[in-house]
């Protein structure tokens, strides 16, 4: 009886940082797993034909049949998804019919594209829609809030595609100011070592300022558009955030305590936002790390999204598979990281 | 206009096409309403230029899914390939007409029997690594594709190679190769499959160093080069870019581009944007609206290339009505040609009305079919055919197929005849194609390699027409269509060893198959590529082969 009241023997519970990082593996194991499935299931139910994209149309029955077997598409669903899983354990996604190579290898070279574009475009829109969002509220109504209204709609609204293009046709088409499409200009390929695949990273590390400079070219553009769709949707939300604060009893206080509208502003009523926005700004990134594939597709932009597209459109299932986890992973760990934050700036959520 | 048709795969479904189907008419219709309200009205001047010893293209190479000559079965695989490897015999892109030429091979005899033919290398060329192009490098190949048999495989194997007998069937001796076919056939056509990508020589040194496992070096090749060619690989990089670097060794003369970098780039509208700025030299994929629209630029040139790809429609004989002679040929009779061709096909295709493409051995450009309602009720009613039949065509999800389909319904509603469209996707109608279920199919074929019988063999060619024979692959079969006496036409024009005989047994084949197939073969493909002016002498492939870069001067 003294062990259920908890009393007497009972082991020494763990730590609590323990607890939490264990909890926290557990809900990843397990998020992980599910999305295995159910990619894998989508995978498998879609209406598209892997073998015969192996074998192509005109193979034979027999040869259709071999294929059918060797890819091990006879097998019941569950056992296919074991073995799979088995794989992916294993950091084995399989070769990818399209490239000839082992999916993780492809992920490798094409994910630091995507994480180069998205970061410096959530960077973009960190940079002016924060401020944007913040005047917006505290001038609630004046002509700053109406321009940041026009922006946002403007980002909400617009096809990306049609931005793009018009990007392309004015500022490299037209006043030649950037590089074209590509993450470097042709003559440039190959020019600079591989180490983080991120080509600003590494001309840098090389010390080729050249290539630098041309690839900061070719990679503004695209990444200002994806900034500027980062910027409607962060500026908005900040504006509605702050908002909020600025009509609590708080900040009225604070000012009639004499305190300088800056420091209302941003000590008081900014600062109690901040796990909002991290929440909103992690959201736009996670977004901008699938892959933009409008974007990547009008800029040859050699990215993530454009790669699962292919892949799908070209019944290369491994490819699917592999990249869809790792965009799985990718909002898994940024939720870890934003958890991580919400306790470093509110000790409530400690 | 300068005619291109890299006789290859089945666009219908070669992986590009899987997944252009839905992408290409999806970003097509989103950048040509962008593009066409801003660059319409804006006419670029060139601002750059590539360096002049370097050609820089853009392409779709999403194709590309190995390098391996044994293995790759993909348009812009192709290009690079006929550019890295030396074939013993091969087009000369400065005389496409002249057929196959001399290339590593110096000369070939044929048997008295015609079974075999015995090359003799030519002395003095090398491979890339250095090592001298040989007899037995070519003995290697050959067997090497056999054995390792990839999807291209059947272009030798339909000559009796197996992995078992090549031992006694290809073999090298000195400086000579022979090979010997299981029965008599065309010297043409034994000689035109030799110059597909399939009868790439490689260094087998060189390769066989890269050998895992048993497989003859086929997983190195397919990203690295082995070849004697005019250029060898640098890099390619799935998706973003092929690099090749000149050989200035080759046997013709090193080439004057010391570079070529294909560069993928997806957009029609890019491509147009790069080549106006100078940043490219070529643009592969431009459509009729960016053709249009760069057409009068300064310093633009635009080719017009015909391709293999055919498109059709076929009626399924075991459909009780379609199987009859007047409604086949009725049927030929309503569909609108001139009106696609000048409408939403606009330079796209152009009306080819038989099986094999034009600038084909023994290919005739006879078009006697229009559009003609009364004549198609006239035959239509001779044939007892009850008012308001009903019938089921499957398309796959594809633009120009459905909008194809779409006239083809508007024109057939104007003899009494309803027709459904069912699109899918390629799984779902090519499985009720093959499984002879679909009453009407409209698709497109394209040819495997530089031969008649590539597409002879397919629509003309069907020697057992049961169920159970199960012969998938032949278009013929697939609409359970005997082809009333054409298989043994067929049969006898591969075995031809004259060739101008040869040919005539084709116009022959062709004449007939246009009276009684159940096949409606209605357009060719046409592509508009866009060059830079200063780029000469750059071939395309005619009608028979992939581009060639080593003749290209700026």
């Amino acid at each position: 009886m003294a062990e259920k009241n908890g009393k007497g023997r009972a082991a020494p519970a763990l730590p609590r940082w323990a607890n939490t990082t264990l909890s926290t593996l557990g809900s990843v194991a397990v998020t992980m797993l599910g999305l295995l499935f159910v990619t894998f299931i989508i995978g498998r139910v879609m209406p598209i034909d892997p073998v015969l994209a192996v074998v192509g149309e005109r193979a034979s029955q027999e040869t259709y049949d071999a294929a059918f077997e060797a890819m091990g598409l006879d097998k019941p669903l569950l056992v296919q998804f074991g073995y799979y899983l088995w794989d992916v354990l294993h950091g084995d996604f399989g070769n990818s019919l399209l490239t000839a190579h082992p999916v993780s290898e492809d992920i490798k070279r094409v994910f630091p594209a995507t994480f180069e574009l998205a970061t410096l475009g959530t960077i973009f829109g960190i940079f002016f829609g924060v401020p944007l969002g913040v005047m917006a509220a505290v001038r609630r109504g004046s002509w700053i809030d109406q321009v940041a209204r026009v922006v946002a709609l403007v980002g909400y609204s617009m096809p990306i595609f049609w931005l793009g293009l018009m990007g392309l046709l004015v500022f490299y088409g037209i006043l030649g100011w950037v590089g074209g499409p590509g993450r470097v200009s042709i003559f440039y390929e190959d020019m600079v070592p591989v180490v983080t695949g991120m080509i600003l990273i590494d001309s840098a590390l090389d010390g080729n300022w050249t290539v630098f400079k041309d690839a900061f070219s070719h990679l503004i553009l695209p990444a200002s558009l994806l900034g500027y769709y980062s910027l409607a949707y962060i500026s908005r939300m900040t504006r509605s955030f702050m908002l909020e604060q600025l009509s609590a009893e708080y900040i009225i206080t604070a000012r009639v305590k004499g305190m300088s509208e800056r420091a209302v502003i941003w000590r008081h009523c900014f600062r109690n936002i901040r796990v909002q926005l991290i929440t909103v700004i992690a959201l736009s990134y996670a977004n901008l790390l699938e892959g933009s594939v409008l974007t990547e597709i009008i800029f040859s932009w050699p990215g993530i999204g454009s790669y699962i597209t292919t892949a799908l459109l070209s019944a290369d299932m491994n490819a699917v598979l592999g990249g869809t986890v790792v965009v799985g992973l990718i909002f898994i760990l940024l939720n870890i990281f934003c958890d991580l934050l919400y306790k470093v700036l509110d000790p409530r959520a400690r | 206009m300068v005619f291109m048709n890299p006789g290859r795969k089945d666009p219908t479904t070669t992986k590009s096409d899987r997944r252009g189907n839905t992408m290409k008419s999806f970003s097509r219709i989103l950048t040509t309403a962008a593009l066409s309200v801003a660059l319409g009205t804006t006419a670029l001047t060139a601002f750059a230029e590539t360096p002049p010893n370097m050609l820089v293209i853009a392409n779709r190479i999403d194709d590309i899914t190995t390098l391996d000559p044994a293995e790759s079965f993909e348009f812009a695989g192709s290009d690079v390939i006929r550019n890295v490897y030396g074939k013993l015999v091969n087009f000369d892109p400065m005389d496409l007409d002249a057929g196959y030429q001399p290339d590593l091979a110096e000369s070939w005899e044929v048997s008295e029997d015609g079974k075999s033919i015995t090359f003799t290398m030519r002395e003095g060329v090398t491979f890339h690594s250095g090592n001298p192009v040989t007899a037995a490098d070519a003995e290697y190949s050959l067997r090497r594709a056999v054995i390792l048999n990839k999807t291209p495989a059947f272009i030798l194997t339909q000559f009796g190679f197996t992995p078992e007998n090549v031992a006694e069937t290809i073999v090298a001796d000195g400086n000579t190769l022979t090979i010997t076919t299981d029965k008599k056939y065309a010297t043409s056509f034994v000689l035109n499959c030799l110059t597909s990508t399939i009868g790439g020589i490689v260094d087998m040194k060189t390769v066989m160093e890269n050998e895992v496992d048993g497989d003859m070096g086929n997983e190195w090749l397919k990203t690295n080069s082995a070849g004697s060619g005019a250029y060898k690989l640098q890099s390619w990089k799935a998706n973003e870019a092929v690099t090749l670097v000149s050989n200035p060794d080759f046997y013709l003369g090193a080439p004057a581009m010391e570079r070529v970098v294909v560069r993928h780039v997806q957009e029609s509208a890019t491509q147009r944007l790069m080549l106006e700025r100078g940043d490219i030299d070529v643009a592969r994929n431009l459509n009729p609206e960016d053709v249009k629209g760069i057409m009068d630029v300064e310093g633009v040139a635009i080719d017009n290339e015909l391709r293999g790809r055919l498109m059709y429609v076929s009626l399924n004989q075991k459909h009780p009505e379609l199987s009859k002679p007047e409604v086949r040929q009725a049927f030929k009779y309503l569909i609108d040609y001139k009106g696609m061709e000048g409408s939403f096909l606009n330079g796209q295709y152009t009306i080819h009305q038989n099986f094999l493409p034009r600038t084909y051995l023994g290919a005739v450009d006879n078009n006697p079919f229009t559009f003609d309602p009364e004549k198609a009720k006239e035959m239509l009613a001779a044939a007892g055919v009850p008012e308001g039949l009903e019938i089921e065509v499957g398309v796959r999800e594809a633009q120009e197929r459905i909008e194809i389909a779409q006239s083809l319904q508007n024109s057939l509603a104007a003899a009494g005849i309803k027709m459904n469209i069912t699109v899918g996707t390629a799984k779902q109608i090519l499985a009720r194609y093959r499984a002879r279920e679909l009453d009407v199919y409209l698709g497109a074929w394209g040819p495997d390699y530089p031969d008649p019988h590539t597409n002879a063999g397919t629509f003309a060619y069907n020697p057992d027409n049961s169920d159970e024979a199960g012969a998938t692959g032949l278009l013929a079969w697939r609409n359970a269509w005997d082809t009333d006496g054409l298989t043994e036409m067929t049969a006898a024009a591969v075995v031809e060893g004259d060739r101008d005989k040869r040919a005539e047994m084709y116009h022959e084949i062709q004449a007939k198959f246009q009276e009684t197939s159940p096949f409606a073969i209605m357009f060719q493909k046409i592509e508009q590529t866009g060059r830079a002016e200063s780029v000469a002498n750059l071939n395309l492939g005619g009608a028979i082969t992939a581009v060639s870069y080593w003749p290209v001067t700026k």
